[in-house]
């Protein structure tokens, strides 16, 4: 098609105000992409001279924030195990057993899910936590984010294997397999990417929190790094800002790594429909 | 392999009644296709040989044996699905053996097993292949190799060339019928696709809400089909169906209806027994017995020109009846035929089909009755 | 390849009515997910509502014997004499009423909807670098963004200073000037992305030859948006509008920025909630605070459920 000048400078102002709002994105972020190199690095922006790796050797010379990492991967990694498990079993019964009233169930749980935020349960979440005496530790975390992330995985679930044929199972008990051996043999690995976004989903969810711990956690042995950033810089006086940014990074590299696996694995769509 | 029996089996979802009360049974080696329009309850019917669906009431037999509340995986049968199933994440070797895993054999066996039967189905290269990367055609020939690849009771086939394009369709049809041949297995094939059941089945169980309206050899079915139903669906163009009235005349009862005339026709004695003047009944030929009328023909049905389509071999002239319905005949020429508007049909007496009110054919003078 | 079955006299399992997961596994394999749900998401709801009747604290007698109050809960946050104050729950009731219409209504939608609009026709390259900006607002940490933004707005060395004296204005110290505008940016800034990402995989979904009939009868851009954009994605703006409603409703991130400050200018109730519970102690009425949040909750997930309900009996 033949472009009139109009719609051609209509273009050029579309093109024109798309990388205007991308760098009024960009705008707040841009001073991570040099502070953590800077090792003179304040809160204004300024290109690093010279380049240096320094701050992260400060990072990883300070116990507290190595711990805090740990503490991250720990409670995030447990999270999500309990989280993919139990998810992709209770999706696969919502999916094909013919349990009556799994309509009904799966109805209250999206009803309860939306309704119970971490912000509006704070209080209870807390009492049960510390009746069953596991305030400061990190089964507290791992168990108050199985749960409430649970449902939404369910459901992300349940529609995932809902899409897969049920032929998949039929033929390999026609063919002589048990229903267990159908499950691992067949159903399983067909679900599996399915289970892979729901456990980044997940990850990323708990590696990111910060209110649930933040309630939850009392001792600088079991601060996640969410946690531990909040304290580096609203409780010390002046924060270290050259070790806040190098640290902020590697806190982030995680979730860009998984989120760039994800789009590219599944394409981008499919993550961004998920988060949250 | 072995026989299939259904007796009274009747299966309920919900107040959908899918199969009522069906008895029937399947010979040991007799190849059957079960035929009939989409919720006919053809595709349950076989999910319950194969144990993926249990009856509501009823039972089935397999080889004499009780089977109704056996698992799938106790049935020692295989099934082909409409869309393949093959296991994305194993490739083909591993798709074909499955059956034989699940049974604890050794890889050795597995695989030297897997190659037999894929070389048999000109797969044998593409063993180490995963499913996503070989074509449609050589999809369904691994399905087939995985269904074959152990023995069993009874094969099932659940609509498994609906999902090929045409060419390969025919091609694959025919190496299932050579398949039968060579094997001579007992199978139970579900299809909508009557000229695959014509070609392949040894019986045809017509299948219509839920019951099986004729049980027969192809042959017996395309040419005394047993109800109008029947007649509409097998065949290609269907037969033509033209409504027609029952008057007393010269002492007999005779068909009678609009641009019809019958000369020749010597009719059933039973239309006489059954019927009384002035009752609606159909008169039904096939395409292919009529022919563009010769001065004089006997029996005509005449009509306006509404189409004429040239199709290689055959051309299909349809014309339009008074009453708007309309009757297509298929001439077997490969020569373009030039037609006035008004075009007259001829056939002969011994092809006329005749079904009484309920749709329920009447056997012609010499015929067993259905 | 003909071969004669060997007949197999193993047990055959009987099964009653067939199923892929009978339904004693399928209860078995409900269980992990349904106790951890139970505990954590449905105990909570109901206990909930039972402390926000007690005057349960953290420390002290209350502590472990709570008293059963009554009401008594609710009628302080909703005391007529002081509801509207800064620091009390009718404030942050309106503030945060106010700071949804702002940032996820007005923001995060508009701004979503503009944005996906845009990137269905500018050069990929634009469309690439764009996007990769606004999803990174989105998914890193929360306590990542706070830090940048509390950087970015130092009243000294701040990036955005530093931009507002390039062009001769005045620099500002926006936390304490301005701290209920500075979060409802921040939070359009954050969340946009989920909108714009939704409303783009709507647009794609339209087959584009609805755009080319309009294109070939003559269309602007804007009539196409109007004309045919807009009313194919309505279904998908009603649930962006409730998803974003609620997650602003219930989010907490803006006191990693603000912390409820200054003297209560941005105490969201997600925060005063926090506040009350967990720096006054104060178990008993946060729990009253948390009863009415999710009760909020409650309406927009009927509305959006029942939504929901109605697009697939269709």
């Amino acid at each position: 098609m033949k472009l009139t000048l109009p719609a051609f400078i209509g273009r050029i102002a579309f093109s024109a105000l798309a990388a205007l709002i991308g760098a009024a994105f960009a705008l707040p972020l841009l001073w991570f992409l040099f502070a953590p190199f800077n090792a003179r690095a304040e809160l204004g922006l300024a290109i690093p001279d010279p380049w240096t790796l320094s701050n992260f050797v400060t990072v990883f010379g300070n116990s507290f924030a190595v711990q805090a990492l740990w503490n991250s991967l720990i409670q995030s990694v447990g999270g999500v195990i309990l989280v993919g498990a139990a998810a992709t079993l209770a999706a696969y019964a919502l999916s094909r057993s013919s349990l009556p009233g799994k309509g009904a169930v799966t109805y209250i749980l999206l009803l309860f899910s939306s309704v119970v935020s971490g912000s509006a349960a704070m209080v209870p979440i807390f009492l049960i936590v510390s009746a069953a005496g596991l305030i400061d530790t990190h089964l507290a975390v791992i168990l108050t984010f199985a749960g409430g992330l649970l449902p939404t995985a369910m459901f992300i679930l349940r529609d995932f294997i809902d899409s897969i044929p049920k032929s998949y199972e039929e033929s390999a008990m026609v063919a002589g397999a048990s229903p267990v051996q159908a499950f691992f043999d067949v159903a399983l690995p067909v679900i599996r990417p399915g289970i892979v976004v729901v456990v980044v989903w997940g990850f990323v969810n708990i590696w990111g929190s910060f209110l649930i711990p933040f309630i939850l956690l009392r001792s600088d042995d079991q601060m996640p790094a969410s946690v531990a950033i909040y304290s580096f810089y609203s409780e010390a006086g002046t924060p270290i800002v050259t070790l806040l940014a190098a640290y902020s990074l590697i806190y982030s590299l995680p979730v860009i790594a998984l989120y760039l696996f994800v789009s590219w694995k599944f394409g981008f769509r499919f993550f961004g429909g998920i988060k949250a | 392999m072995a026989s299939v029996e259904f007796s009274n089996v009747t299966k309920i979802f919900g107040n959908f009644n899918a199969v009522s009360d069906v008895s029937f049974s399947i010979g040991d080696g007799e190849f059957v296709c079960l035929l009939g329009p989409s919720g006919c309850g053809k595709t349950t019917s076989l999910r319950m040989i194969a144990g993926l669906e249990t009856p509501t009431s009823g039972k089935l037999l397999i080889g004499g044996e009780d089977v109704t509340h056996y698992h799938p995986k106790d049935r020692q049968i295989s099934m082909v699905f409409q869309d393949y199933a093959l296991y994305p994440h194993m490739n083909l070797a591993d798709n074909i053996a499955y059956p034989l895993k699940v049974r604890g054999k050794s890889v050795t066996e597995r695989h030297g097993r897997a190659k037999e039967v894929a070389d048999v189905l000109k797969i044998g290269h593409l063993l180490d292949r995963l499913p996503s990367q070989i074509s449609g055609g050589q999809q369904q020939r691994t399905s087939l190799a995985r269904a074959l690849v152990y023995p069993s009771q009874v094969y099932l086939f659940d609509e498994p060339l609906s999902n090929l394009d045409a060419k390969l369709r025919l091609e694959a049809r025919g190496f299932l019928n050579h398949l039968q041949r060579d094997m001579g297995m007992t199978a139970v094939y579900v299809t909508h696709d009557q000229a695959e059941a014509m070609a392949l089945a040894t019986r045809i169980a017509v299948m219509d809400q839920g019951k099986i309206v004729q049980y027969a050899s192809p042959i017996e079915i395309y040419r005394r089909p047993a109800t109008t139903f029947v007649a509409n669906f097998v065949g290609n163009p269907p037969m033509n169906l033209v409504p027609v009235e029952a008057v007393q005349g010269d002492g007999q009862l005779r068909p009678s209806a609009d641009g019809l005339v019958l000369g020749g026709l010597a009719m059933s004695s039973g239309i006489g027994t059954a019927l009384g003047a002035g009752k609606t009944l159909t008169l039904g030929i096939r395409p292919e017995h009529l022919s563009i009328a010769e001065p004089g023909a006997a029996n005509t049905i005449a009509g306006k020109l509404f189409a004429n389509e040239n199709m290689g071999p055959e051309s299909l002239v349809t014309i339009e009846r008074p009453d708007g319905s309309r009757v297509t005949a298929r001439i077997f020429t490969d020569d373009h035929i030039a037609l006035d508007q008004a075009v007259k049909l001829s056939f002969s007496s011994e092809h006329v089909h005749l079904f009484d009110g309920a749709g329920n054919r009447i056997p012609a003078d010499g015929e067993t009755p259905i | 390849m003909t071969t004669e079955p060997i007949i197999e006299t193993k047990p055959k399992r009987r099964v009653k009515n067939f199923a892929l997961l009978s339904n004693r596994a399928g209860a078995m394999f409900l269980t992990p997910a349904g106790l951890l749900v139970s505990v954590f998401v449905i105990v909570p709801f109901f206990w909930v509502i039972f402390v926000s009747f007690t005057n349960r604290t953290l420390l002290g007698s209350t502590a472990l014997n709570p008293e059963f109050v009554g009401l008594a809960n609710y009628f302080a946050l909703f005391d007529g004499s002081n509801f509207f104050q800064r620091g009390q729950f009718g404030f942050s009731l309106i503030l945060t009423t106010q700071f949804v219409l702002a940032s996820a209504l007005l923001g995060q939608a508009l701004l979503g909807l503009l944005l996906a609009w845009l990137i269905q026709t500018v050069p990929p390259a634009v469309k690439r670098l764009t996007e990769t900006f606004v999803i990174a607002a989105w998914i890193l940490p929360e306590v990542v963004i706070g830090f940048a933004w509390f950087a970015f707005l130092d009243r000294d060395q701040g990036t955005l200073n530093a931009l507002l004296g390039t062009v001769g204005l005045p620099p500002g110290d926006f936390l304490l000037q301005q701290p209920f505008w500075v979060i409802v940016v921040f939070n359009t800034w954050r969340g946009a992305a989920f909108s714009m990402m939704l409303f783009s995989s709507a647009f794609s979904s339209i087959p584009p030859s609805y755009f080319q009939a309009a294109d070939v009868a003559g269309a602007s851009s804007w009539q196409k948006f109007k004309d045919i954009g807009l009313p194919l994605i309505r279904g998908h703006i009603v649930t962006d509008l409730i998803l974003i409603t609620m997650w602003t409703f219930n989010t907490f991130t803006p006191f990693l920025l603000t912390n409820g400050g200054p003297s209560y200018r941005t105490e969201l109730v997600s925060i005063y909630n926090y506040r009350v519970a967990f720096n006054d102690f104060q178990f008993g009425k946060g729990a009253a605070v948390g009863v009415i949040m999710m009760l909020i909750n409650l309406a927009f997930a009927l509305i959006y459920l029942s939504i929901g309900r109605k697009k697939k009996v269709r």
